[in-house]
């Protein structure tokens, strides 16, 4: 899996709202088409996206094939300490993803 | 020559038959009720954000969210997606923890043909609200040979 595009600010004031932007590559192939012969194209999306911050959670997302290829989430955190943010996924193939980026709080 | 007649009919009907039943507000009403276990409905509180018009069905930018700031006791717990005439009626199920700022998502979404798109919020008190668009797209997703 290509590495995802993680939209992230470096350093936050404490107590203040951010945004957490990510663009992960993948067909999210639906189920419904089908190829040249006729035969579906099994189902392959991502089917689960967790996001945490500094261990607790913040955002987790059931997904369907309704999501477009390449999906793109934004959302948004409260800045409380300095520490990682999570972001992990898992696909139908059980192919999972994971990164982590390091925010500063001051 | 009947059967010629036949041959052809059935061409034309056999690449649509199968795999693209469409979900019905019927589907997505049991979808709804299978979340809020027969809780009421109300209009408010969640904002749904779509274009009215849309060109392209395969990534159609979508914003739902809860603007008005909730005591801790009526937070929104979760937000949900539906979509009355895609092949599936789920879009999208998101929950908002402890460290989650505003219950808001922002994600790009398809749709199969021109339709009402509904978001549900529940609450930590119990209370689901919800808001619709109705919309047109101009150009499906679905139907993209590979």
């Amino acid at each position: 899996m290509a590495r995802p595009l993680i939209n992230i600010p470096k350093r936050v004031k404490r107590g203040d709202a951010f945004e957490i932007r990510v663009l992960i590559s993948h067909p999210m192939e639906s189920g419904q088409r089908r190829d040249e012969v006729g035969k579906v194209v099994p189902r392959d999306i991502i089917n689960s996206f967790f996001c945490t911050y500094g261990g607790e959670e913040v955002f987790r997302a059931e997904l369907f094939p309704a999501i477009s290829a390449n999906p793109y989430f934004a959302f948004s955190a409260r800045a409380v300490e300095t520490g990682l943010i999570t972001l992990s996924w898992t696909d139908d193939q059980g192919v999972s993803g994971f990164e982590t980026v390091e925010i500063t709080v001051e | 020559m009947l059967s010629r007649r036949l041959l052809l009919a059935g061409a034309t009907l056999l690449p649509l038959a199968p795999g693209h039943a469409s979900a019905t507000p019927a589907d997505v009403a049991a979808a709804i009720q299978a979340l809020t276990k027969g809780a009421p409905l109300h209009p408010g509180r969640v904002k749904l954000d779509i274009p009215l018009l849309v060109e392209n069905g395969n990534a159609v930018a979508m914003t739902v969210a809860v603007a008005d700031p909730l005591p801790p006791a009526e937070r929104v717990l979760s937000l949900h997606v539906f979509a009355q005439a895609n092949p599936l009626p789920n879009v999208i199920h998101a929950f908002f923890g402890p460290r989650s700022a505003a219950p808001r998502l922002s994600t790009r979404i398809r749709l199969a043909t021109s339709q009402t798109v509904i978001a549900v919020a529940a609450c930590a008190d119990g209370t689901f609200w919800t808001d619709n668009i109705e919309l047109l797209v101009t150009l499906a997703a679905c139907i993209d040979e590979i």
